[in-house]
């Protein structure tokens, strides 16, 4: 009788152990197939934060790199840009950038976290054309024009930090991407800095 | 020929089967109106099947080809109209089938002891139902598929931690893309359906465990003849299926005139922003889930944060299944309950159309007050019935179903 006991023992640990044993095992074998709705290396490899070398962008000049599919654009503003985006903006349709088209910490006047460097998605807030970089006077753009940004497609303007103008088929200001400054010429785009 | 079925019987119980469910399987006999959906409820879900199947014959997943192959359904292929639109109709008319037997439910009790598993099984359906539609709103991948899907993704988002990997796990992109088309054609075509199917296998089989309730509340297995039928019982077949089959031919009136003569039904069943295609760069003005989501889509609204607006439409859902121990009342019927009850469900009733209407307009202060006001009354009166339906002054229930003889 006292074997037969033990004998019941012995298999019900048995039946537990082989219970939670084949549990762990079909729990782990569950990770191969939720991993393939993860994203796939192609897509991550789209959708990765970039780095961009920006000693190279001399004051003046803009470099287009492309991020998820959508060009991003670095500028480097020179001083007198900078005065120009300080100066009269009445002619804006936001200004102060309330609307929600960047990261807290590009939410001034320059949308930027350094003022001389602009880094901008470079898609119309309209119907999703690239507008083109125009620095300085054009008559061809209005006599209000100190350069920026103009969209071939619809004609809107936007200034050099992408704010766009009153009365403009665009509604808001160009997107600021997520981005910082790894290094004084390394700029990472696609990612907060870590805090 | 009985020669054949007996050779069948014997190593299949086929006639048995049809007996215990069909030409023996008693139901009461004082089914009203109310009655006609479950049947229907299945025969919608089986129209969804097939005509599915047949969509997916020329139907491409692709984001690239996904709008083209719906409007070449809709020009090239033969009576490919009729297909699409009796899949599209049959959505919405699934929805208002399955919210009306809910209600039936609501009204007769028919979640309580010893329905509480029909119930609970009839509730993961309706949530199925309502990732299937979800899903299957994507693929035509119109612009209102695009936006609504980006809408309620990134609801998945406003969870704490996990989150942001949980709605790029269920994209599989960083935006909604031809990753995300993709799979929820799988799931639409395969594997909410295959669920769908086996719940409503339980839900069935746990009805004819149990027996169907009735208009009256009143158990008909309490009360038998001498051979054990139940006195205020009658055999499904062949009086339930010849009343569930007139039924269905009113039904399909209706659901055919919709089909041949109004199949975009205003822009409810079908929204004019999805006979754009789908564009990752330009949202429409306004963007609306299909009508069978807004009552729980204005509840999203009504929560001024994010969170705590995922929250409410989530406990929304949620406190239904816990229905048969929220109302603790012992009687079934309304017929038999207090006015407390009536004017509970009213207002429950009333909120929930409500919402439904709110949930398709643009947010104006007046609406947004509204939809406040009616996520309160959707949400009190579970919490006071919780509370009246324990020591509920109650009418005398019948012994046997009214209108016996």
């Amino acid at each position: 009788m006292k074997n037969d006991n033990n004998s019941l023992k012995r298999r019900n640990f048995l039946t537990n152990l082989t219970k939670v044993v084949g549990g762990i095992g079909a729990v782990f074998a569950l990770i191969p197939f939720l991993s393939t709705m993860s994203p796939s290396e192609k897509t991550k490899m789209a959708g990765a934060p970039i780095e961009i070398d920006i000693s190279a962008i001399t004051p003046g000049t803009f470099k287009i790199v492309e991020w998820r599919g959508k060009p991003v654009w670095v500028v480097h503003r020179t001083p007198e840009m900078l005065n120009i985006i300080d100066s009269k903006v009445d002619y804006l349709a936001d200004p102060e950038s309330s609307s929600e088209m960047q990261p807290v910490y590009a939410q001034n006047k320059y949308r930027s976290v350094k003022p001389e460097f602009l880094v901008l998605l470079g898609v119309c807030t309209h119907l999703g054309c690239s507008p083109l970089y125009k620095p300085g006077k054009n008559k061809d753009l209005g006599l209000e024009w100190k350069g920026g940004f103009f969209c071939p497609c619809h004609g809107s303007k936007f200034d050099l930090s992408g704010r766009v103008f009153k009365g403009m088929p665009a509604g808001t200001n160009l997107e600021v991407p997520p981005y910082y400054f790894a290094s004084d010429t390394k700029l990472i785009v696609g990612e907060d800095r870590a805090s | 020929m009985s020669k054949f079925v007996a050779w069948i019987d014997q190593r299949l119980p086929v006639s048995k089967f049809v007996k215990n469910h069909l030409s023996e399987y008693y139901a009461p006999k004082n089914f009203n109106f109310f009655y006609f959906f479950g049947s229907l409820a299945l025969f919608v879900f089986i129209l969804q099947i097939i005509t599915g199947i047949f969509l997916t014959i020329n139907y491409k997943p692709d984001a690239a080809s996904a709008f083209a192959s719906v409007e070449y359904i809709m020009r090239d292929v033969e009576w490919g109209w009729l297909i699409r639109y009796m899949h599209s109709t049959g959505a919405s008319f699934f929805f208002i089938i399955i919210y009306l037997h809910m209600l039936r439910a609501l009204m007769y009790g028919s979640y309580k002891k010893p329905r509480e598993l029909l119930w609970l099984f009839g509730m993961f359906i309706f949530v199925l139902l309502m990732a299937e539609a979800f899903m299957g709103y994507l693929l035509p991948w119109g612009q209102m598929s695009y936006w609504g899907a980006q809408v309620i993704i990134s609801l998945f988002g406003a969870i704490p931690l996990i989150g942001e990997s949980l709605a790029l796990w269920i994209r599989g992109d960083y935006v909604i893309s031809d990753a995300t088309l993709n799979r929820f054609f799988a799931f639409h075509v395969i594997a909410l359906p295959l669920l769908l199917f086996a719940v409503i296998y339980l839900h069935i089989a746990a009805l004819h465990t149990v027996g169907s309730n009735n208009p009256d509340g009143v158990e008909i297995k309490a009360n038998k003849n001498s051979d054990g039928t139940p006195v205020d019982g009658i055999p499904f077949h062949p009086y339930y299926t010849v009343k569930d089959i007139f039924g269905l031919a009113v039904f399909l009136t209706i659901f055919m005139f919709v089909v041949f003569f109004m199949p975009e039904f205003g822009g409810f069943f079908l929204e004019k922003d999805n006979f754009v295609p789908a564009d990752p760069l330009k949202t429409p003005e306004h963007i609306v889930p299909v009508w069978y989501f807004t009552p729980f889509y204005a509840i999203l609204r009504a929560v001024p944060d994010k969170l705590g607006g995922v929250i409410a439409m989530g406990l929304a859902i949620f406190v239904l299944f816990l229905m048969p121990w929220i109302d603790r009342c012992k009687v079934k019927s309304i017929r038999y309950r207090s006015s407390t009850y009536k004017i509970l469900l009213a207002s429950f009733v009333i909120s929930f159309v409500g919402l439904g209407y709110i949930g398709m307009q643009a947010p104006t202060p007046i609406l947004t007050a509204l939809g406040r006001t009616f996520t309160l009354i959707y949400f009190a009166f579970f919490v006071v019935l919780y509370f009246t339906s324990k020591n509920e002054k109650t009418k005398p229930v019948p012994e046997r179903v009214t209108m016996h003889e």
